[in-house]
């Protein structure tokens, strides 16, 4: 279950509700479950709520490994 | 879309896919306890990227699933009641009960409107005083705590006609029924988001007890092909243990902030898992303190007795026991559009993602 | 009479008297009479010199009537234009039907109706018959259209309809990004309030198409993907039949928005209509220079070769996703709701 969706927070109003960008497209959710949110923060949203921030530097460190990995494999040849 | 995007790279999946073919040995059978999990791994393709020596079980993750049937007949009884607004996530509307659906009731007139968020059904409840406004409430550790937020607010703003029917449930109690019970597993891909609320405590006796490793993993492709890489390492190092793979997600303390208010709110109390039977302390009932918004306190009806159709063997598939191939019911009588159990119903159960994803 | 932009549709302008008279003359035949002579007769008295004729009937129900790109006036021209040009007729004639609630805006229905006027004369096409009924509050959600439509079958396509000619290798080709109308209305429904800046792809795709048939021996088969999407378009296309799809996810034409909406409310965008989108099945040899034409008019301009036909997995469609996996694509159950799980 848990469909949660990283969206990017753009506008903090009143009564602990932001408004989250995911792709082009806002919503309003709640903030009650995260504290201090800031505009810019990435955070995962489920369902109208942010449940988490995003660790940016975690995330960078997670693309990092795996993209060395993927270096150290031999040429793919994409078909199609 | 950042933080989507990317853990969809082909490049890096098949890399993984490589790293996991070279180092995966001996044959293994892991199981997925999230039903997003399961739509991602069908809806990706994921399987046909693995070695033959991975077995992927999907486990009892799907709330839709493990909800009773006495659940949906006794929310289609508080549908019938005329000064009733039923609020739901789409996911119940088709599940079926003893002889009908949230979805058949509305059409014979049930005012059952389905939501987004609890955030929506509280709009609702403050545009219509006059009416009683019951949130279906369902889902694991990540839906609670905003069913608990909402609670929350309605006791702030003496919200009188709000109230929730609660269904929710908690992880552990059935992943560690699956072990108890005798179920073989070499690995548990642990839901993402339930354990960026819970964090991965919840998960240490499975290496410390039986020797059951759990990695907690996102739901892109990337994420599980990861996770599934980090729980072949453990088998072929014979090295059991929690880790994290979600990690721009999941803190090892999750979120407490929201398991603070998801225990303010909610008590944990014994409840009945389809398939898995009664199980102690693994469901979530509002607390005494906020009793004024629990609909099965607050409004009483009588719902019609639940009958499961004996050739259903959701049970057996809900604890990766059977693969919806071997139902005998499966593709012949129980499709998507004819649903028998809630297994196909759900589009994150097992039967239902097999019927729509499986060459 | 009707100058209050305030006034609505009430029970009499539906009962045949003077009111329904004034509503008729001063709504409908003032935006489709025009470039239209003669007396107002029970028929529309057409010439057609062909025995050859395409036939087409829909009825829209659309909620909310007006949504971003377009309203029901304007899908109710597309779509049923849409329908005969697929079968590679030339649309030439329409009728339109309203069910209108009591209570509707006259400023509303007046503005659908012009805008069905200027979409018909876009695509080339009359609006000769039509029928008004009013119905109780209740009875309806504001406006229902049905629309039926005629035209006359070109030369060289009778087979497209069926797509009795389609084999292993011909290719698959959609005219731009998916999902783009069933985003757009969903997202401003009641409780989703998603804001964004999607538009219904509403289109009439004759112009287009017309431009396609001189090859049309060569066409296998085309279908627009409104309800149920592309997903169905394709699943429809292959049930019992001896051969199979292979369909490519990274080649589908996709617009960012769409997808973000599309992943905040748990949606399948091939399952999600759209209203100017034409899926064609063609030769291989003919398949870059349906591309090319598609490229070359606005609206198909994101043009892409999806998928081939195949031998093998007959009857089925095989999704090779986006990450490099296999999977199936099956039929549409019921509605896409929107899901927690």
């Amino acid at each position: 279950m848990c469909l949660s969706i990283p969206a990017k927070i753009t506008k903090i109003k009143e009564g602990n509700i932001a408004v989250a960008e995911v792709g082009g497209a806002s919503r309003e959710i709640g903030l009650d479950l995260i504290e201090d949110a800031k505009v810019g923060e990435y955070v995962l949203i489920h369902t109208g709520y942010a449940i988490e921030k995003i660790d940016e530097e975690e995330a960078m460190e997670t693309m990092k490994w795996l993209r060395e990995m993927a270096e150290n494999l031999p040429d793919h040849n994409e078909v199609h | 879309m950042k933080y989507i995007n990317e853990y969809r790279d082909k490049k890096l999946v098949y890399a993984l896919s490589e790293e996991i073919k070279k180092v995966s040995k001996k044959a293994v059978r892991f199981m997925e306890v999230c039903g997003g999990h399961t739509v991602s791994i069908h809806k990706f393709g994921l399987k046909s990227l693995l070695p033959e020596t991975i077995t992927l079980l999907s486990g009892p993750g799907c709330p839709v699933c493990v909800s009773s049937q006495q659940y949906i007949n006794k929310a289609i009884a508080y549908s019938r009641l005329e000064d009733v607004i039923i609020t739901s996530f789409g996911d119940l509307l088709r599940v079926p009960g003893t002889s009908s659906t949230l979805a058949k009731e509305k059409a014979k007139g049930g005012d059952i409107r389905v939501v987004y968020s609890p955030i929506d059904a509280l709009r609702i409840a403050r545009l219509h005083p006059e009416k009683k406004v019951i949130f279906l409430g369902i889902g694991f550790e990540t839906t609670a705590p905003c069913i608990a937020a909402s609670i929350k607010q309605a006791s702030i703003e003496g919200l009188a006609n709000y109230f929730v029917y609660s269904t929710h449930k908690v992880m552990p109690p059935a992943m560690t029924a699956i072990i108890t019970e005798g179920i073989l597993i070499d690995g548990y891909i642990c839901p993402g988001h339930v354990s960026a609320i819970t964090g991965s405590s919840i998960y240490d006796l499975y290496p410390k007890k039986f020797k059951v490793g759990a990695v907690i993993a996102g739901f892109e492709p990337v994420d599980l092909l990861q996770s599934i890489l980090m729980l072949v390492k453990q088998i072929e190092n014979d090295n059991p243990m929690v880790e994290i793979q979600y990690k721009r997600a999941v803190k090892q303390k999750g979120n407490e902030k929201a398991m603070q208010l998801l225990n303010e709110i909610f008590t944990l109390r014994d409840d009945v898992w389809r398939g898995l039977g009664v199980l102690i302390k693994s469901g979530l009932g509002i607390s005494k303190k906020y009793e004024k918004f629990d609909a099965e306190k607050m409004i009483q009806v009588t719902e019609e007795p639940s009958f499961e159709n004996p050739g259903c063997i959701c049970g057996d598939i809900l604890k990766g026991l059977k693969t919806p191939n071997e139902c005998p019911l499966f593709r012949k009588v129980c499709t998507p559009v004819n649903p028998i159990g809630a297994c196909m119903v759900s589009n994150e159960g097992a039967c239902g993602a097999y019927f729509k994803y499986a060459v | 009479m009707m100058n209050n932009k305030n006034d609505i549709i009430i029970m009499d302008h539906g009962s045949g008297g003077r009111l329904s008279q004034e509503l008729v003359q001063n709504v409908f035949v003032k935006n489709f009479g025009q470039n239209q002579s003669g007396p107002m007769t029970d028929s529309a008295l057409l010439n057609i010199s062909s025995t050859k004729i395409a036939m087409t009937t829909d009825s829209y129900v659309v909620q909310p009537i007006f949504f971003p790109g377009g309203n029901i006036g304007k899908l109710a021209v597309c779509g049923t234009v849409n329908d005969l040009s697929v079968v590679g007729a030339t649309p030439l004639y329409l009728s339109c039907g309203f069910i209108i609630e009591e209570g509707l805006l006259i400023s509303d229905l007046e503005q659908i109706v012009k805008t069905m006027a200027d979409e018909a004369k876009k695509s080339g096409v009359k609006i000769v018959t039509g029928d008004t009924k009013v119905v109780e509050r209740g009875s309806c959600d504001k406006l229902f259209i049905n629309t039926s439509g005629i035209g006359v079958l070109n030369e060289n396509c009778a087979h497209i309809a069926s797509g009795s000619n389609i084999k292993s290798g011909d290719k698959i080709i959609i005219n731009g990004p998916i999902a783009d109308h069933g985003m757009a209305v969903i997202s401003i429904r009641n409780g989703l309030e998603v804001e964004s800046s999607l538009e219904s792809d509403c289109a009439s795709l004759n112009k287009m198409i017309a431009k396609t048939l001189k090859y049309s021996k060569d066409i296998r088969f085309m279908r627009d993907a409104t309800r149920g999407g592309l997903a169905t378009v394709l699943c429809e296309c292959v049930e019992d039949k001896p051969f199979g799809i292979q369909l490519y996810e990274d080649s589908i034409p996709r617009n960012e928005t769409v997808q973000g909406v599309c992943e905040l409310l748990g949606f399948d965008p091939l399952y999600v209509a759209n209203e100017g989108k034409v899926v064609m099945i063609v030769s291989t040899e003919l398949s870059g220079k349906i591309l090319e034409i598609m490229k070359r008019d606005p609206l198909g301009k994101d043009a892409s070769i999806i998928g081939e036909v195949s031998a093998s997995n007959e009857g089925l469609v095989v999704v090779e996703t986006e990450v490099g996996g296999k999977r199936l694509l099956s039929m549409l159950t019921g509605g896409q709701l929107p899901r927690i799980c």
